[in-house]
């Protein structure tokens, strides 16, 4: 078997499960410059919120390729509804506030979701039912299986679709322009409250689907499971230059790469001394290096002089 | 007072209020003739571990739910035991505040704590005001070598249970080349060193330690490093909800390795998560499988009814309220510094275990039993002793 | 009623005015009362016996665990709140200033160098103090200067990894040299002994009791005297100044001809310095560290009493840091009671109930006022001039 290559492999399936949560935070950044602290949540509760479905949809006897779409729809459908309240609860009225107030609201709803979450669907680790023969794949000495290759091309996709939306149509235009200059945006007739409005539930959709990816991926959902997700894909889009889709992309499959290279390696580069334990550290330190030199990240705009 | 403090006053003044209804209610609780023992009970009911916190909190209920359904009278007079339970949050700050707030309540025993990271610092507090404090399931070796004559444990200790595992792995079942990963957190680090001490006294090879942590579900980058060492056994020092989805990527990644953790895996939980990988695993577990203990079955047969399936230390949180109360009995007194004496040399059958404390208040000589998944149940294989 | 409660609506009500005359009163700016510091002095000198003998000792740990809050709130506010930096790895100065004395004042590394030190380093608390505060500071500049060129969130996510770096590097330390006993933990760590007094101990003064935690309360209380009063004169001098130009308009500050690098430079040391001051405390006052005491959860929590409290203004940090140390421990005493006396019986989990209400304490103030319950009068002036203009 080939190590390496199993490393890389197992960096991109942890690097685009980062991406797709990664491309959440980066949108709302993009428009309105905020860290959206509870997008972790968001993934859990759409993590859950499809375990739930799932479940109830089996338990109907519904064939397994039904009921997958369907459950994913439902959990898209709460993701959005919760991502339309977290901004209009946490984040519209305080617009105007100081840069660090809406972070304090971010955090509160984080807490708020998390035991909320907790209470519904209780303290233990839900399971991922087995819908389908998750085979695996040998190729050049490495082993994937299913879901993996299902998760590295549903990131692709939905970064590609994004791309276009934000690109290609009118509502990417008036995205664009929000983020380049809301008071402008409004003068041009866009409705800001909308596009912003949008932008929380096409994140939070997206939330749902990497939360389903990730429970199937490692086979359970939790409460508590939003928290660490959040704050790697928060690296990655920074690492990426925060507010750029394909940084965004670039970032997460990078720190996933880092971390799994790190962990594989970072023990025979020190001779030794510092082992896997050290994983978390190496990936901050390539961060860090990063930043130093590129100060808005690898594909952020240069121009970051607001405060 | 300017007008713009006002909103901001009224704010504390209904917190102030708030916190004033509680200390009314508190008290009400019996009006009986009964005299209101309290035992205290700590353990995190939020945050990662709060599945297995709220088991402990269950099982400690149930002994105490028994005890006053058996009416028991110590120095003449009918005893009605209430617990008050705490979250501790897994955190070694709150759980000195909730110490101190159960030495406030007049507590006379204290179930607690969980991890031993709060069990630790609290043992001082719980020293410092003579209450006897009994852990069910802090593992760190230094939790009793501290030196406090009020603290116990009904659980075998990080030395006692590596050594076991360390000792079956190497010889039992004849792993030569044998790779450790532990969650870095003070149970998991401290179980893995002793299990590599006693393995690689029994003749094994340590040929990789990686590591994770309490919160990863990726796995998959220090399973191929394990992987290209060519182990025949892996060692896991950590929880469950890590443990599961390990040996689904020990399974994907063709890793074809003996599976071995503490009592950390020893759940209904793990094999949920694990599903069919879990199939071969070992665990061990302090004690005497349940099956085989006065009351044991029969304990489980009610606390699932009531509650829910175990998950790790319910037992063992039922085995702490029974010693304590068997030695309040004894001593006929529930005032701790009459009945510690009692506690130190007890010797009772607990449904985990017979329980001795050695001078340490450790668990004397208590078995250890190794456990395996097969057809997707945990199955005893055999009990073994701890030598130390 | 019966009896027993209206005597604790008394109890509560004294508290209420106590805290109310806490708040209303502006420190040493405004109402330089001479008469209002001393009532004020007499109020804190008492409080650990008033609190001890209507709430229990329990809530004098609490309060004592509140000071040490209040310490690492102003120190993150200099950072914050007077040079605008967003700090997200805060905590990591509070566990450098905890693992000095650890390392300093137990018998741990008689382990690690048997030879060297036979029986552990036991250095007196008066040498550790400024030995933390100074090593805590040479890591601010440490940590600071590759963020010098990093803005907003790009600062906040860097700060963040530091933080993690060092909690990481604390929790893995023990091997091959074990120097922090790793995940482990550093327990048997002396109690702060001054002038040949062990704060662990009950001691008695004048025929009055003091119980440990009161001892402990009064040595906390005098370092956070002293980081206020540092505070505050910092607030009002050059470097002050020139830290909320830095904070207003960083290119305009250094075309003003300021030398922005070593003031961020500063303030990032002397946060960390009132930092590693409290964390000193901490691992006196518990007797045992371990890494998990200083989570990214901890800083969060720093951030929120600096925000919630009013960013930049000393009062406004002391409350925030007041009322989240306070506030989970208030919900933990009355959610049970509340809904046994709404409903009967306890219907939703207190656990939860209680970590709910704390979410939604975050947000409720935050949205009531956004700028802080007590925000700088500066901070005030700017939020209602903004109004109407575009704010960044």
């Amino acid at each position: 078997m080939n190590i390496f290559l199993q490393q890389i492999v197992n960096g991109l399936v942890q690097g685009s499960v980062y991406a797709l949560v990664a491309l959440g935070y980066t949108m709302v950044y993009g428009i309105l410059g905020l860290i959206n602290f509870a997008h972790g949540e968001v993934v859990m509760v759409g993590a859950m919120l499809s375990l739930t479905a799932l479940g109830v949809l089996l338990g109907w006897d519904v064939s397994p390729l039904l009921a997958l779409p369907i459950s994913v729809v439902i959990a898209m459908i709460g993701c959005m509804a919760l991502g339309y309240s977290i901004e209009r609860v946490a984040y519209r009225p305080l617009r105007h506030a100081p840069r660090l107030a809406p972070l304090i609201t971010a955090i509160g709803i984080s807490i708020l979701l998390q035991n909320l979450a907790m209470m519904i669907w209780g303290r233990g680790y839900h399971p991922f039912p087995i819908l389908f023969e998750n085979s695996l794949h040998t190729f050049a000495g490495a082993i994937i299986n299913d879901i993996q290759i299902a998760i590295i091309l549903l990131a692709l996709i939905i970064m590609t679709g994004l791309m276009w939306v934000v690109n290609h149509t009118r509502l990417g235009r008036s995205m664009r322009a929000v983020a380049e200059n809301q008071h402008a945006a409004q003068l041009m007739g866009v409705d800001i409250n909308r596009v912003i409005s949008i932008t929380f539930m096409l994140g939070s959709a997206l939330a749902a689907i990497a939360g389903l990816m990730v429970s199937a991926n490692y086979g359970l959902a939790h409460y508590y499971m939003g928290f660490l997700l959040g704050l790697k894909a928060f690296t990655a889009a920074v690492l990426g230059g925060i507010g750029n889709l394909r940084g965004a992309m670039l970032g997460g499959l990078l720190l996933g790469l880092i971390e799994s290279l790190g962990a594989g390696y970072i023990g025979d580069l020190t001779g030794g001394f510092l082992g896997s334990n050290y994983q978390d550290v190496f990936a901050f330190f390539v961060l860090i290096a990063v930043l130093v030199f590129r100060p808005s990240g690898l594909l952020g705009e240069r121009i970051a002089e607001r405060a | 007072m300017s007008l713009r403090t006002t909103p901001a006053l009224l704010f504390i003044s209904a917190i102030v209020a708030l916190t004033g209804c509680n200390k009314s209610g508190n008290d009400t609780a019996k009006a009986t003739g009964d005299m209101i023992v309290r035992i205290g009970a700590a353990a995190p009911l939020t945050g990662s571990q709060a599945h297995i916190g709220k088991d402990n909190e269950s099982g400690t209920r149930m002994a105490i739910d028994d005890a006053n359904a058996k009416g028991i009278v110590i120095g003449g007079r009918k005893i009605h035991f209430e617990l008050i339970s705490e979250d501790d949050q897994a955190d070694p700050k709150t759980a000195t505040i909730v110490a101190q707030k159960l030495v406030d309540d007049n507590v006379k025993g204290v179930i607690g704590h969980l991890n031993s990271g709060t069990t630790i610092p609290t043992a001082k507090i719980y020293s410092d005001n003579g209450i006897v404090q009994i852990s069910p399931s802090a593992t760190a070796v230094s939790y009793t070598a501290q030196g406090y004559k009020t603290a116990f444990r009904v659980m075998a200790n990080d030395a006692q249970q590596g050594h076991v595992l360390g000792e079956y792995a190497a010889k039992n079942l004849g792993a030569k080349k044998i790779a450790v990963i532990d969650d870095r957190t003070a149970y998991g680090q401290g179980l893995a060193d002793e299990f590599i001490k006693a393995a690689e006294a029994a003749g094994a090879q340590i040929v990789a330690h990686e590591y994770t942590n309490d919160k990863a579900v990726d796995f998959t980058a220090v399973l191929t490093a394990v992987k290209g060492k060519q182990p025949d056994l892996l060692f896991y020092g950590g929880m469950d909800p890590q443990a599961g989805p390990m040996s689904k990527q020990i399974k994907s990644l063709a890793l074809h390795v003996k599976f071995m953790m503490g009592d950390g895996g020893y759940t209904p939980e793990y094999i949920k998560l694990a599903g069919d990988a879990a199939e071969g695993s070992y665990a061990t577990l302090p004690g005497v499988p349940l099956s085989k203990m006065p009351g044991g079955k029969e304990f489980e047969t009610r606390f699932v009814a009531k509650y829910q399936p175990i998950q790790l230390y319910a037992p063992y949180c039922y085995d702490a309220v029974n010693v304590m109360i068997a030695a309040m009995q004894k001593a006929d007194s529930v005032e701790p510094a009459k009945y510690l004496p009692e506690l130190a040399k007890i010797s009772v059958d607990g449904v985990t275990a017979k329980i001795q404390f050695d001078a340490k208040g450790d668990l004397q000589g208590g078995a250890i039993t190794m456990y395996q998944v097969q057809q997707g149940k945990w199955q005893a294989l055999e009990t073994l002793g701890a030598s130390h | 009623m019966s009896r027993r409660s209206l005597r604790d609506s008394l109890r509560f009500g004294l508290l209420a005015t106590l805290l109310r005359e806490f708040y209303t009163m502006n420190f040493f700016t405004k109402h330089n009362s001479r008469l209002l510091f001393w009532l004020m002095l007499a109020a804190l000198v008492l409080l650990p016996f008033v609190t001890d003998a209507l709430l229990g000792r329990g809530w004098v740990r609490i309060v004592d665990f509140a000071m040490l809050y209040i310490m690492l709130a102003l120190g993150l506010n200099i950072v914050v709140g007077y040079a605008g930096l967003l700090d997200l790895g805060y905590i990591a100065f509070f566990a450098v200033g905890a693992y000095c004395y650890a390392l300093t004042g137990s018998p741990h590394l008689a382990a690690a160098f048997p030879t060297v030190f036979p029986e552990g380093i036991h250095l007196p608390f008066f040498i550790v103090l400024p030995l933390a505060a100074l090593v805590a500071g040479g890591f601010g500049v440490l940590l600071g200067a590759p963020t010098l060129r990093l803005r907003g969130d790009y600062l906040a996510i860097v700060t963040l990894g530091f933080g993690e770096i060092i909690r990481i590097f604390m929790n893995n330390l023990n091997a091959p040299i074990n120097l922090t006993n790793g995940p482990q933990g550093i327990s048997r760590i002396d109690p702060i002994t001054i002038v040949g007094v062990s704060l662990n101990s009950t001691q008695s003064l004048f025929g009055i009791t003091l119980p440990s935690v009161h001892l402990y309360f009064y040595l906390f209380l005098t370092c956070t005297a002293v980081v206020v009063f540092i505070s505050h004169r910092l607030e009002r001098s050059r470097i002050g100044r020139a830290w909320m130009a830095i904070r207003e308009d960083e290119v305009a500050a250094t075309a003003m001809g300021l030398n922005t690098r070593n003031l961020k430079l500063l303030a990032f040391a002397m946060g960390a310095m009132f930092g590693g001051v409290s964390g000193t405390l901490f691992a006196g006052f518990q007797g045992f560290v371990s890494p998990e005491s200083f989570s990214l959860m901890e800083s969060i929590m720093v951030l929120c009493m600096v925000v919630l409290g009013g960013m930049g203004n000393i009062s406004g940090v002391i409350l925030g840091g007041i009322l989240l140390a306070l506030l989970p421990e208030i919900l933990r005493h009355s959610v049970v009671p509340i809904q046994q006396s709404l409903f009967g019986k306890t219907l939703i989990d207190p656990e939860s109930l209680r970590m709910l209400l704390f979410g939604f304490a975050l947000i409720a103030v935050m949205l009531y006022r956004p700028a802080g319950l007590w925000p700088s009068r500066l901070r005030k002036r700017e939020l209602q001039s903004d109004e109407t203009a575009e704010t960044v």
